[in-house]
């Protein structure tokens, strides 16, 4: 519901920009404007600060936990020894919940985590001040007024809307439906661009970004499509439901196309397998879309 | 995708269980637990092996002399020059200096301290690495 409405869902692909060394490709909008498109539309204020100071930082994360106040903390995964050591690279961007603290640890609640875990100061202090590329600067946040009652309605199809014109109507191809087309025709360049294993790297890479943990399989959509589905409950719009099943027939062939990109990967792809497969199979989930969001654009309360 | 079709590949998430999206019989979407799928443990594989050989090439610099320790622990711990220069405030040319041996050898306690620090170890132990 949060990355309905928040217009989470986004397609971008930007080969000047590198991570690790390897093109960007992102299934999302840029990290933080899910928040902010959502505190917006249902009328919470929250109160978000970020420091120079690490002490001055983790005194006011025991300040506002001792006011019985959880706090949201932006941090590095590099330094969250309590996650699996195959994820922890160098990513800013990662959100997690402390609720309170016991014997000089924080007690914490991680997205990727099913239970609640602890930390020490030193390694909170150190995952909240990583430095790279969008570096945390210690931010932290929570919420100051919550409304007592929320009408979700024009949440949701303001939500929708923006979603649709972000994947239809950005004029750089780089972005949305296009984005897509583009990954599409230069993927079917990389095995003649590049040596193998770069183009195996390159690839590796997007399957990663589309299946990481926290995107719900094939690159969002799938979270998407339940997301119509509440959608249309709340909405009383029965159309809605068909649209959601699209989503998840789309889906299946974002996953199609990881699978199939991961024999690549391995080295077992039979011959009838290909970059073109690949690009065939991308520029199907591209047309798939621009009906899809076509159809969405069109939603009224 | 549906319900029955999530897969459990054990892999790089090791035990640690993610959330997918999936459809049960009446096509109403459901939150289904999975230990990791192939494609994505494949992908995961490929970045590790990368590092770790940056990381081995980085080894065998500093045994046969030809780096300072503090090659091996900048590709240990996936930093840049860049970073490593934010994290202890050691200007980039210095860093860059500090990596051939020679220089490294003549490093003062204070110095080396920031740079253990960065990469959470001791003083001692980026002296002599394993």
């Amino acid at each position: 519901m949060v990355f309905g409405i928040g217009s989470g869902l986004f397609f971008s692909y930007l080969p000047f920009v590198k991570l690790n060394g390897l093109p960007v490709t992102s299934y999302r909008i840029l990290p933080g404007w899910i928040f902010k498109r959502v505190s917006n539309r249902l009328g919470i204020s929250m109160h978000s600060t970020t420091f120079r100071s690490e002490t001055k930082a983790m005194e006011e994360l025991d300040r506002t936990l001792e006011k019985g106040l959880p706090v949201g903390l932006l941090t590095s995964v590099f330094y969250l020894p309590y996650l699996p050591k195959a994820l922890r690279f160098h990513f800013n961007a990662h959100n997690i919940v402390v609720y309170g603290k016991r014997n000089g640890k924080y007690l914490v609640s991680d997205p990727v985590l099913e239970e609640p875990c602890e930390i020490d100061y030193d390694d909170l202090v150190r995952a909240r001040f990583a430095k790279g590329t969008m570096p945390p600067k210690g931010k932290m946040y929570y919420p100051t007024t919550v409304p007592s009652t929320v009408d979700f309605k024009p949440a949701i199809v303001k939500g929708i809307k923006q979603t649709a014109t972000d994947m239809l109507n950005v004029p750089i191809p780089l972005f949305g439906v296009k984005g897509i087309r583009f990954l599409a025709k230069s993927l079917k360049r990389w095995p003649d661009k590049l040596d193998e294993r770069r183009a195996i790297l390159y690839l590796g890479q997007v399957i990663r970004m589309q299946e990481e943990i926290g995107t719900g399989g094939g690159g969002f959509r799938f979270i998407f499509g339940a997301f119509l589905q509440e959608a249309s409950n709340h909405l009383q719009q029965p159309w809605l439901q068909e649209v959601a099943q699209e989503v998840t027939e789309t889906g299946d062939r974002w996953r199609d196309f990881a699978f199939e990109a991961g024999r690549i990967c391995k080295g077992r792809a039979s011959s009838s397998v290909s970059y073109q497969t690949l690009s065939d199979i991308l520029m199907e989930c591209a047309d798939r879309e621009k009906a899809i969001f076509t159809k969405l654009k069109k939603i009224t309360l | 995708m549906e319900k029955d079709q999530v897969p459990q590949d054990f892999g790089a998430l090791e035990g640690v269980r993610k959330v997918l999206y999936a459809t049960d019989e009446n096509g109403n979407y459901t939150k289904v637990k999975t230990a990791g799928w192939e494609p994505e443990n494949i992908a995961l594989d490929q970045v590790w092996e990368v590092i770790n050989e940056k990381v081995e090439a980085a080894r065998q610099k500093v045994l046969a002399g030809k780096a300072s320790p503090l090659l091996f622990y900048l590709e240990k711990n996936m930093l840049t020059k860049w970073m490593l220069s934010e994290l202890t405030g050691i200007s980039w040319f210095r860093i860059t200096w500090h990596m051939r041996p020679s220089a490294f050898a003549r490093l003062d306690q204070k110095t080396l301290e920031k740079y253990a620090r960065a990469f959470n170890i001791s003083a001692a132990q980026l002296l002599k690495p394993e």
